[in-house]
C-alpha cells in the first residue's frame, strides 16, 4: 500500500518525482547566470568595439611614444579588479563626477568596471597579433600593388584568431572576476531571491560566506562550463583552427 | 521644504505618492545572512508596491554608504559608530528596532577551559593567556567593534600568532573558526543559522539572551539618511521603511521569523514606554 504513492501526493509535494532534490531554487541560479552572461557580454562588446581600431592604430603606425603605450596597455592587462571597482565606485558614487546617473548598484556600472577590466587585454591581445603578421605578410601585400585599406584588410584577416583570442581573454576576464561587481553592484538580490546585481562569482562569494559550499560548487562548475560553452561556439564559428 | 511638507501630510496615501521607487538599504552581513532581511523586505515590498535594493555590508561601511548619499536607510549594529554618523548629521530619526545577542563559539575540546564562564571578559582574558587561536572579523563591523570592546574591558591585548584578523563576514568568519578550530564572537542569529555547517565548535560562553553577560547584548538600530545633507536620497520611501519595521506588523514579522525553531531577533521598537533615548546619540543633550 505505501509503496503505490499517487500522482495527487507527488503533486502536493511540490516536486517532480523523477528529478532528485536540488539544493537551489532554479529561478535564483537562472537569474544569476543571467545577469553574469548580460554584464559581462555586453561589457566585452563595448570593450571589443574600442579596442579594435585602437589595436590597428598604434599597430599599423609608428609614432614617438608608441613604446610606452605598448607598455602602458600591457600592464593593463594585469589591472586588479579590486582598484578598478574602487575607481568606478568613486566615479559613479553620490559625490562622484557621474554620481547624478544614479549607477551605483546597478549593472551599469558593473558593465563600466568589466569594460575598463576587459578593454586592455582586448587591446594588448589584438595588438600583439596585428602585429605579429605585419612584416611578411604587408611587406607582400605591397609588393603585389594593394592600397593601404588592402594591406589592412589583409593583415586583419591573418590575425584574427589571434584578436578572437584576445576577445575570448577579454570575456575571461570579466565574468571571472569577483572583485570591481562586488563593490559596484553590491551583490544584490531581490527579496524573493532573483538577481538584480548578483553574478556567478559574487554568488559563489556569498554562498561560501554562508558556508553553504555545495551550491558555491555548483555555480562554479556553472561558470566554467559557461565559459567552456563560449569558447566552444566561437571556435567552432571561427572555423577551428587554433 | 515643500516636498518634505507634502510627504508628512500624505501619510494617508503614502503607498501612492512613493509607488514603483526604489529604497536602498544598506545593512549589515548578520541581518542579511539570517535571512530576516529578504522576510521583512518582501513583507514591505508588497504593501508599498516598492522595489528594495539591500546591500549586505559591514557596519561600518553601511555607514559609510550611507556618508556618501548613496543609500536611503541604513540598518546597523554598532551604537557607538551610529552616533557618530548622527552626530555628524548624517543620519536622522534614528530608531532602536530589535536585538539579539553575541555568543562566544569555539572548539568542543574547548582546550582553554571558557566553557560556560559566567563573565565573557574572563573568558576572553582566559583565551589571551592561554594563547589560543582566536579568529577577529577585523572589518570594522558592529561585531568587530564590539569584539574590541570586550578584549578593552578584560584589559587583555589581542595581539600576536594567535589572534587573527579575517577581514570577512561572520558567516566566512565562522568557517574559519570552524576550520582551524578557534574561537570567535559570532551574533547568535548568524551562528544558529549556520549552525548545521558548523561541525568542530559550538557555543562555549552564552549571551544575555541565555542568561549570559549583558556586556553581550546586539542592539539593531535603523537610521534614514539626512535629506538636508544629500538632497538625492529617498527620505519619503526611508521613513516608510523606519515606519513599517517599527510597526506592529513589522514586530510580528521580526518576532516569528526563526530558524530551527529558534527565535533570531527580538523587536524592541514597539513599546508603551517609548525610549527617548533612541532617538539622539548617547549623552547628548541641548547645550550642543
Amino acid at each position: 500500500m505505501i509503496e503505490q504513492a499517487s500522482p495527487v501526493v507527488a503533486a502536493a509535494d511540490g516536486a517532480l518525482p523523477l528529478f532528485v532534490e536540488l539544493p537551489f531554487k532554479w529561478n535564483y541560479v537562472e537569474s544569476i547566470i543571467y545577469v553574469s552572461l548580460y554584464v559581462s557580454l555586453t561589457a566585452v562588446l563595448v570593450s571589443t568595439l574600442v579596442s579594435l581600431p585602437i589595436a590597428m592604430l598604434v599597430g599599423f603606425s609608428e609614432f614617438p611614444g608608441k613604446g610606452f603605450l605598448v607598455a602602458l596597455i600591457n600592464t593593463g592587462m594585469g589591472f586588479p579588479s579590486v582598484v578598478v571597482g574602487l575607481i568606478v565606485l568613486f566615479a559613479v558614487s553620490n559625490q562622484g563626477p557621474f554620481g547624478s546617473l544614479d549607477l551605483l548598484f546597478t549593472t551599469e556600472a558593473m558593465i563600466l568596471s568589466q569594460i575598463v577590466l576587459a578593454a586592455p587585454v582586448i587591446t594588448g591581445v589584438s595588438l600583439a597579433a596585428v602585429t605579429g603578421v605585419e612584416d611578411g605578410v604587408r611587406d607582400a601585400a605591397y609588393a603585389m600593388g594593394g592600397t593601404r585599406l588592402d594591406v589592412a584588410l589583409v593583415t586583419i584577416k591573418e590575425a584574427r584568431y589571434g584578436i578572437v583570442t584576445g576577445i575570448l581573454a577579454g570575456l575571461g576576464r570579466a565574468i571571472s572576476e569577483v572583485g570591481s561587481v562586488l563593490i559596484v553592484g553590491g551583490n544584490i538580490a531581490r527579496a524573493d531571491g532573483t538577481s538584480v546585481t548578483r553574478t556567478l562569482t559574487t554568488a559563489i562569494q556569498l554562498e561560501a560566506r554562508q558556508g553553504r559550499f555545495e551550491l558555491a560548487m555548483i555555480l562554479g562548475a556553472v561558470l566554467v562550463a559557461l565559459v567552456l560553452l563560449i569558447n566552444g561556439l566561437v571556435l567552432r564559428l571561427g572555423g577551428s583552427r587554433i | 521644504m515643500t516636498a518634505a511638507l507634502a510627504g508628512c501630510l500624505g501619510d494617508d496615501d503614502a503607498p501612492a505618492e512613493i509607488h514603483d521607487e526604489t529604497l536602498t538599504v544598506t545593512t549589515t552581513t548578520s541581518t542579511y545572512d539570517t535571512g530576516l532581511l529578504d522576510e521583512v523586505n518582501a513583507a514591505f515590498e508588497d504593501r508599498y508596491g516598492v522595489t528594495v535594493r539591500a546591500v549586505a555590508q559591514g557596519t561600518g561601511a553601511a555607514l559609510e554608504t550611507g556618508r556618501r548619499g548613496d543609500s536611503d536607510v541604513v540598518m546597523v549594529h554598532a551604537r557607538s559608530l551610529e552616533d557618530e554618523f548622527l552626530r555628524e548629521g548624517y543620519g536622522i530619526n534614528r530608531r532602536d528596532l530589535m536585538f539579539n545577542d553575541f555568543v562566544v563559539v569555539g572548539p568542543d575540546d574547548d582546550p582553554t577551559g571558557v566553557d560556560r564562564m559566567e563573565s565573557v571578559t574572563d573568558a576572553f582574558r582566559a583565551i589571551a593567556e592561554s594563547e589560543s587561536v582566536f579568529v577577529s572579523r577585523g572589518d570594522d563591523s558592529g561585531t568587530h567593534v564590539k569584539e574590541l570592546a570586550i578584549w578593552d574591558a578584560a584589559d587583555a591585548d589581542p595581539e600576536g600568532e594567535w589572534y587573527r584578523e579575517a577581514g570577512s563576514g561572520m558567516g566566512e568568519v565562522l568557517n574559519q573558526a570552524n576550520r582551524t578550530p578557534g574561537y570567535t564572537l559570532a551574533d547568535r542569529g548568524t551562528y544558529v543559522s549556520q549552525r548545521s555547517e558548523l561541525d568542530e565548535v559550538s557555543i562555549r560562553v552564552e549571551g544575555p539572551i541565555e542568561g549570559g553577560s549583558a556586556l553581550l547584548a546586539n542592539p539593531y538600530g535603523v537610521v534614514a539618511v539626512n535629506p538636508g545633507v544629500h538632497e538625492t536620497v529617498n527620505y519619503d520611501l526611508a521613513m516608510s521603511y523606519i515606519g513599517f519595521l517599527t510597526s506592529r506588523e513589522g514586530r510580528e514579522i521580526i518576532e516569528e521569523y526563526a530558524i530551527d525553531g529558534e527565535q533570531l531577533f527580538f523587536p524592541e521598537a514597539v513599546s508603551e514606554e517609548p525610549n527617548f533615548r533612541q532617538y539622539v546619540p548617547e549623552n547628548w543633550t541641548t547645550e550642543e
